[in-house]
């Protein structure tokens, strides 16, 4: 019991500071302190991308969306939490874990092919011998 | 437990979850990072070193929570992964267009996935964790996820050229109309499972949900042609983002929030780049069916091409002193890009300027053609934008139109009646001697003739654009080795 208490308070949202705090407190008003928090936290972000990526070069179209594929898959966060949260039943934690090994591939095939479609951009063709990557 | 041991370890617990939480900040300054040396091609490989290192952060911070105590259910998914990821890191890079819609279609079935476990674990364990606010981004979550899935599916499926599915787009009578009832329906379930959470009929709504999301994916997809697939895959590319921030919202998560966001802006950004690329709006993308009908009513008066010879094109290109190749969808389809290099190295060689013109739309995905001709080593400075480009166009001496087809169609400038009109084009026209490599006599991916072919400067070569050019390469080379 004062497990899955410390559980729900760990996942109500909880400021700086306030971690671990006793449950009796109401989930609603802590909840809209933060969703504000989050909105801005969402707005920022999304400026900063916007920002950021109007100066990527047309020419790393396709090795941004990958990279950008594999930042996304960022939902591995939700994924271990619900397969490896103890609390869980199995069905939902297959769910978990099903969500993991989607997140994971895109993670590894996602940083991988950015690489390697990123080793192939060269200003020169490397001289004859020194091939470049290979 | 004793009220000191109850503070300890509560103190313990808030240290941790502070260690955490700067982990998580941590992260999002390596992707933030990441994303900015990605500008440049200089640094473009350190952005990628950064986003691992965030990534992996990220993931080791969030095992070590504490609430995180099944260690194998963790472990056995993430070792099943490597070996499916590294096999989809290795395809050839024609198949990257449908592995990056692949990709998409991953991260929308685990957001899905999440948003749902989610759902009904705190609906039967915990009801009050469902406020009207995490439940309206749940439904967000989902929505977006299983859309995502299924439409990235059918998008992979088409870009892969798969059997059972049609090339063409799929279009019946009022299959607009069918999609907006759907996605009337799905919107006031989703609305009303955010006031409701707990009713007892709001896990059967959320079922229903789920089905319709998974219906609208292939449903939105299944109408739009391969000429609109760079757009289609950036707005997918965009709701995964969207989907890993509402999974942030459910979770009071800010790393999910922000580095869904900077995906999330950077398929928004390459969307409306694809977008004013082909001169249309979202929503005609996506509503459009685009060239269904306007090929059929294209088909009135037959013109006559002129073919030309190999040998003789060769001659012509050996003469020039600037010449532009313009690469589309044929060249990634006949794997042409070496032989391309070839042709690229025979022309330098004789002192003749080469230059590629890039059109934003060109391929199936943002930036296809870029990355297939650095694979064949061609030095990103002589890939040239298309405005850019169309300023020298007047000086060039041969065109050379490698499987480009509506990217060249001077219809775009002059017939306000073509389906493709107002798009910007590459000025091929303007050059002295136009050679155009392709397939065969068909029209294009979008169904449009090309007044480009049928110009007096204008000689086709119709073959393969490998074949082709290998017959360039050969004709130009003996010449050059004596």
């Amino acid at each position: 019991m004062d497990q899955t208490q410390d559980m729900q308070a760990s996942d109500t949202p909880a400021g700086p500071g306030v971690a671990g705090q006793p449950v009796d407190v109401p989930a609603h008003g802590e909840g809209n302190l933060d969703l504000v928090g989050m909105l801005f936290v969402f707005m920022l972000a999304t400026f900063i991308g916007i920002g950021v990526i109007r100066r990527v070069s047309r020419l790393l179209h396709t090795p941004l969306m990958s990279l950008t594929n594999a930042i996304s898959a960022i939902a591995v966060v939700g994924a271990i939490i619900v397969s490896g949260g103890e609390e869980y039943p199995l069905v939902i934690r297959v769910m978990g874990a099903v969500a993991l090994f989607a997140s994971m591939t895109n993670i590894i095939s996602g940083f991988m092919i950015t690489d390697r479609m990123l080793r192939m951009f060269k200003e020169q063709r490397g001289r004859a011998g020194e091939g470049g990557g290979r | 437990m004793t009220p000191a041991l109850v503070v300890a370890s509560m103190s313990f617990q808030g240290l941790a979850s502070h260690a955490i939480e700067l982990a998580y900040l941590i992260a999002t300054g390596l992707f933030v990072l990441s994303l900015h040396w990605m500008g440049d091609p200089k640094t473009a490989r350190r952005g990628v070193y950064a986003g691992a290192g965030g990534m992996a952060v990220a993931v080791l911070a969030t095992w070590a929570r504490p609430e995180v105590a099944k260690h194998l259910w963790v472990l056995l998914p993430i070792l099943a992964a490597i070996v499916p990821g590294i096999w989809l890191a290795k395809v050839p890079l024609t198949a990257v267009p449908q592995r990056t819609a692949l990709s998409h279609a991953f991260g929308g079935l685990a957001a899905g996935l999440v948003g749902s476990a989610k759902f009904f674990y705190w609906l039967h364990h915990q009801p009050e964790m469902l406020t009207a606010f995490r439940t309206g981004a749940i439904v967000v979550e989902v929505l977006l996820g299983f859309l995502t899935f299924t439409g990235s599916i059918i998008a992979a499926a088409k870009l892969q050229e798969v059997k059972w599915l049609p090339q063409r787009p799929w279009v019946y009578k009022g299959q607009n109309v069918v999609n907006l009832i759907a996605f009337g329906v799905a919107a006031v379930l989703g609305v009303l499972i955010a006031c409701f959470p707990h009713a007892a009929w709001a896990p059967w709504a959320f079922g229903a949900l789920i089905f319709l999301s998974l219906n609208f994916g292939w449903m939105l997809v299944m109408p739009i042609g391969g000429a609109d697939m760079p757009t289609v895959i950036a707005i997918l590319n965009a709701y995964a983002g969207l989907a890993a921030v509402a999974m942030g919202f459910v979770l009071d998560n800010k790393l999910l929030i922000t580095a869904g966001a900077l995906d999330g802006s950077s398929g928004l950004i390459l969307s409306i780049i694809m977008c004013k690329a082909m001169n249309r709006s979202f929503f005609n993308v996506l509503f459009g069916a685009f060239g269904q009908v306007q090929a059929k009513a294209a088909g009135g008066e037959q013109k006559d091409y002129k073919p030309d010879t190999a040998e003789n094109a060769a001659a012509i290109l050996a003469e020039a002193s600037l010449v532009v190749i313009v690469p589309g969808y044929g060249m990634a389809v006949a794997q042409a890009q070496h032989k391309v290099r070839e042709l690229y190295d025979q022309l330098r060689k004789r002192g003749i300027t080469v230059k590629f013109a890039i059109h934003p739309v060109a391929g199936r995905m943002p930036g296809h053609m870029n990355v297939l001709l650095a694979e064949a080593e061609i030095p990103y400075t002589d890939l040239v934008e298309m405005d850019e480009i169309n300023t020298d166009m007047s000086q060039c001496d041969v065109c050379l139109v490698l499987g480009a087809n509506d990217v060249v169609n001077p219809a775009a400038r002059s017939d306000t009646k073509s389906p493709i009109f107002g798009m910007p084009i590459i000025d091929a026209d303007k050059a002295r001697t136009v050679f155009a490599v392709k397939r065969s006599k068909s029209p294009g991916f979008a169904g449009i003739d090309n007044e480009l072919y049928f110009l007096d400067k204008t000689w086709m070569l119709f073959g393969d654009a490998k074949a082709v050019v290998g017959d360039l390469v050969k004709h130009l080379a003996p010449q050059s080795g004596h």
